[in-house]
């Protein structure tokens, strides 16, 4: 391709703006009535050197306040190729830009002052990179001029880098030493660097394979429009995202998942033989279909996985925070539906590149979240095909566009996040229908998400305690719960149960289908029993989606329930009168890690139920 | 297509692309028509986008009243080939009506005067998005803006707040009242142009290439000279060869000496040019942030 599109992000002191300007003055690219009006500009704001800055920086605002507001492009052509650069400030919403000027990027150049060495920013911004699978990154070390064209100050930014970015997917990473302002390794060979041998940037810049539509395998066509001009013509008009498709090839339409074949490829400059990744082009097929906008034609046996649920990578866009459980408007190729953020699994902090829990998000926040559209979407992942792996999130109301995500993982088709009751025991005849009104729509309207904690340990440990004490403390702050108790379950609804192994195993597994439903109602589910075997206790879990079933362990040595006693069961299963009694004739099985630990014989009833509060805060539940 | 510009093909599939979203995804959009070879070229894709059907919009063109001649027999001979509608808005009438004032002196131009032309018009037609000819090399507001650039219930932009465009997935939702510009040569320069009006052997009208006018100056900038310039005392009429770079209102568009009469001569020139096509417009040289300014109240 004799295009490159690629990304420079930076602040205000690193150089950017005076590499691009570099850029474009050293190719030629800048006019004599711009450089003459820059002038001009320089002089009056006082400044002695022409700034180049003055030529990206577009708005009266950023002129004014000498800052970059939005993604700017610029244009630049040598005999080689013809350029576009995405800019991208790194002033405010500085992930928004980066995201949108890495989405179209085939390459990206990350600005590091010799003198700074790799800043949050560097790190930032190769992360970004590395996540929208930009296939080449160019490291750039700036100001070399400033410490004395140093190898050993390059060297030394170069292995930091490298051991940071080997956490990151990064195929091809190349260094190079510069000076934007001296013009040395921009478009000319620095004389003062005999010690780097590799490329100039601007050679390599022309010189790097790039395939803006890179996915040639897997034939992906989003129907964009259909064109009828008359009764005996029905095309389908769209941009084939991957792949190709030759004429006469059978086809798979989806989601009608009716078959056809190519019958042509019509374009204005007469039919093809094939169309390609990236050909706007109009198909007509050799059956009468119907077929409209948001449809998909695939090959037969090469198709998109067909899901409502995804786990995929967001950034978040807007001023307005991600709120969970509601729906937004979901965008992919020309596909529109509504979605909702079931849970936020992990947000990423961007000066450690650690994992951290969350439960919302802000303004420039990226995220690994599970997401559910209200109707099937056809998928690939992102890392397989851009096109198909990408999405924008609208905001029904304000309809900006919210958040830019990325697929990492489909799952097929399946019903809401519920999984289905264990096989075997489920009868033919029973239809999951899924609920009338949904989770999301009753955690939006009580303001808070659905959570089931179940509190684990001894008889006597302080589980009803504290479980009580908690549920008051939310109901207080208005949130909807339900506490369900070992005692309450076992004088109706487990009336018939004793307690015997199996007999304590169903009493759990009725325990965990109540706190579901409870659950799906929208509620804070306090659960306590003493539910002394692992595998019951994982059972429950798997009930539950991940992040919103929190284990809480009263953790009690026994002699001290023994003394609490509150009941007076101990000293009854001590003298023989009670059988299987957990911890006297019965084996406890600790949890091995869960969400929450209580020491209670050492901790206090109201403090326990502050710690799991602030948990519940932490983790954007409540 | 030979190799050197296949970059050109990505460009015409990406413009292609845009005004396919802008059919599905609006119910009464225009292209904005000018006369002037970006509007031209626009014509051109759109019949591509849209083959074998006919475009499924009109042009509106909003005149000024000062044209040259030459550009409207082009427009409506561009129109009736096409099978397209074409819409005028009038901006004498709007003078008739009151609507607008008209500028006076020698400086008098009614390139400003056309906003509200056109956002009557946008308004008249019900027009929820406007195709331009707009491109983020011409002038440095524009290099911020969006493929789809949102435009509220007055027609105003407003560029700090813009909606992030990611990979080509272009957010058209808006609430009634607000319109759209679209601008499917976002990513082409003025060499692409005339390096696509090239390969595709497109018509242009006879402005384009050298011709001989009467013409006088007037702070560096050439202009025609026409039946509504007000001459300054001191502006002296002569003859040249010359052509037009760009081609809007005839009082605030200005000429360059030229021997250029083929595309081939054209594209050679472009390339040797050192001065943005921009700067031959007046209208751009009333101040740094001109454009910025007109484009904030619902300018082109």
């Amino acid at each position: 391709m004799d295009l490159l599109r690629f990304t420079t992000a930076g602040s205000v002191d690193d150089g950017k703006s005076t590499l691009i300007g570099r850029l474009l003055y050293d190719s030629k690219s800048i006019f004599e009535d711009r450089l003459e009006a820059i002038e001009r500009t320089s002089k009056a704001s006082g400044e002695t050197e022409v700034n180049l800055a003055l030529l990206t920086d577009g708005l009266r605002a950023e002129r004014e306040q000498k800052i970059t507001i939005d993604v700017a492009y610029h244009y630049f052509a040598t005999p080689q190729r013809k350029f576009i650069i995405a800019d991208t400030p790194g002033h405010t919403q500085y992930t928004r830009n980066m995201v949108t000027g890495a989405s179209t990027a085939d390459l990206a150049i990350v600005l590091i002052d010799a003198q700074k060495g790799v800043l949050v920013q560097s790190r930032r911004h190769a992360f970004i990179a590395s996540l929208l699978q930009i296939p080449h990154l160019v490291v750039a070390i700036n100001k070399m001029d400033s410490v004395d064209y140093d190898e050993k100050v390059f060297d030394q930014i170069r292995e930091e880098f490298t051991q940071f970015s080997a956490k990151l997917d990064m195929p091809d990473i190349v260094f190079i030493p510069i000076s934007a302002l001296k013009g040395d390794n921009i478009v000319q060979r620095s004389t003062h660097m005999p010690w780097y041998d590799g490329p100039t940037l601007l050679y390599l810049l022309e010189h790097v394979h790039v395939e803006p539509y890179k996915n040639l395998i897997d034939f992906r066509f989003p129907v964009q429009y259909v064109v009828r001009p008359h009764q005996q013509f029905r095309g389908f008009a769209g941009r084939v995202s991957s792949g190709a498709i030759r004429v006469g090839e059978p086809v798979k339409v989806l989601p009608s998942g009716k078959h056809s074949a190519v019958k042509a490829i019509v374009t204005y400059d007469g039919e093809l033989e094939e169309a390609r990744a990236g050909d706007s082009v109009v198909l007509t097929l050799e059956d009468e279909i119907d077929i409209s906008r948001g449809d998909m034609l695939v090959r037969v046996h090469n198709t998109p996985v067909i899901g409502r649920q995804v786990d995929a990578y967001l950034c978040w866009m807007d001023e307005t925070p991600m709120e969970p459980g509601r729906l937004y408007e979901l965008w992919q190729t020309s596909h529109t539906g509504r979605a909702s953020i079931g849970e936020v699994r992990y947000k990423m902090d961007m000066e450690t590149m650690h994992r951290l829990p969350s439960g919302s998000l802000q303004l420039n926040d990226i995220a690994l979240v599970s997401l559910q559209t209200t109707m099937p979407f056809f998928w690939d992942t992102y890392r397989q095909n851009q096109h198909t792996g990408s999405f924008i999130l609208i905001d029904p109301d304000t309809h900006n566009t919210v958040a830019a995500g990325m697929v990492r993982q489909v799952n097929k088709e399946s019903i809401a996040d519920l999984p289905q009751a264990p096989a075997g025991k489920k009868s033919a005849d029973v239809v999951w229908e899924g609920w009338n009104i949904n989770r999301a729509q009753r955690e939006s309207r009580n303001g808070h998400q659905a959570a089931v904690l179940w509190f684990t340990g001894l008889s006597g440990s302080g589980k009803s305690t504290i479980g009580r004490l908690l549920e008051q403390q939310l109901f207080d702050r208005g949130i909807q719960t339900m506490l369900l108790d070992g005692d309450h379950l076992r004088h109706g609804l487990c009336n018939d149960l004793g307690f015997s192994e199996a007999d304590r195993s169903e009493n759990i597994r009725r325990a965990a289908e109540v706190a579901r439903l409870f659950y799906e109602q929208g509620n804070i589910v306090i659960c306590t029993f003493i539910s002394p075997f692992a595998k019951d206790r994982q059972q429950v879990r798997a009930l539950i989606p991940e992040g919103r079933f929190l284990e809480v362990w009263a953790n009690c040595d026994l002699d001290t329930a023994i003394a609490r006693d509150p009941k007076g069961l101990y000293a009854r299963a001590l003298r023989g009168e009670i059988a299987h009694f957990t911890g006297i004739n019965s084996p406890y099985e600790p949890p091995e890690n869960p969400e929450i630990t209580l020491h209670t014989a050492t901790e206090d009833s109201e403090a326990a139920a502050r710690r799991i509060i602030e948990k519940l805060t932490a983790l954007g539940i409540i | 297509m030979s190799a050197n510009n296949d970059y050109l093909t990505f460009l015409e599939n990406e413009a292609i692309y845009v005004f396919r979203e802008v059919a599905a995804q609006f119910a009464r959009p225009v292209i904005l028509f000018s006369g002037g070879k970006d509007s031209i070229v626009l014509v051109h894709l759109a019949k591509k986008a849209f083959y074998p059907a006919r475009i499924p919009f009109p042009l509106l063109h909003i005149d000024t009243g000062h044209n040259f001649p030459e550009i409207l027999d082009f427009r409506d001979e561009l129109a009736r080939e096409a099978g397209v509608e074409l819409l005028v808005g009038s901006v004498q009438e709007a003078i008739d009506k009151g609507r607008v004032k008209e500028e006076t002196g020698p400086y008098a131009s009614r390139n400003t005067l056309q906003i509200v032309t056109l956002l009557d018009a946008l308004k008249t037609y019900q027009v929820d998005a406007a195709i331009g000819g707009g491109r983020r090399d011409e002038e440095k507001a524009r290099a911020k803006e969006r493929f789809f650039s949102h435009r509220d219930a007055f027609g105003q932009w407003d560029p700090k707040n813009q909606r992030p465009e990611l990979w080509n997935l272009f957010n058209g939702k808006k609430h009634p009242g607000e319109h759209f510009r679209v601008f499917p040569l976002s990513n082409w320069t003025e060499l692409d142009v005339w390096t696509y009006i090239a390969r595709e052997k497109i018509q242009l009208p006879p402005l384009y290439f050298s011709h001989s006018r009467q013409v006088f100056w007037r702070d560096k900038v050439l202009y025609g000279d026409t039946p509504f310039m007000v001459h300054l005392p001191g502006e002296e009429i002569f003859e040249a060869q010359v052509r037009f770079r760009t081609i809007g209102d005839a009082t605030c568009t200005g000429a360059i000496f030229s021997e250029a009469t083929t595309i081939q001569d054209v594209i050679e020139e472009v390339i040797a040019f050192r001065t943005t096509e921009r700067g031959t417009r007046g209208d751009d040289k009333r101040s740094e942030s001109a454009m910025e300014d007109r484009k904030r109240v619902g300018y082109f």
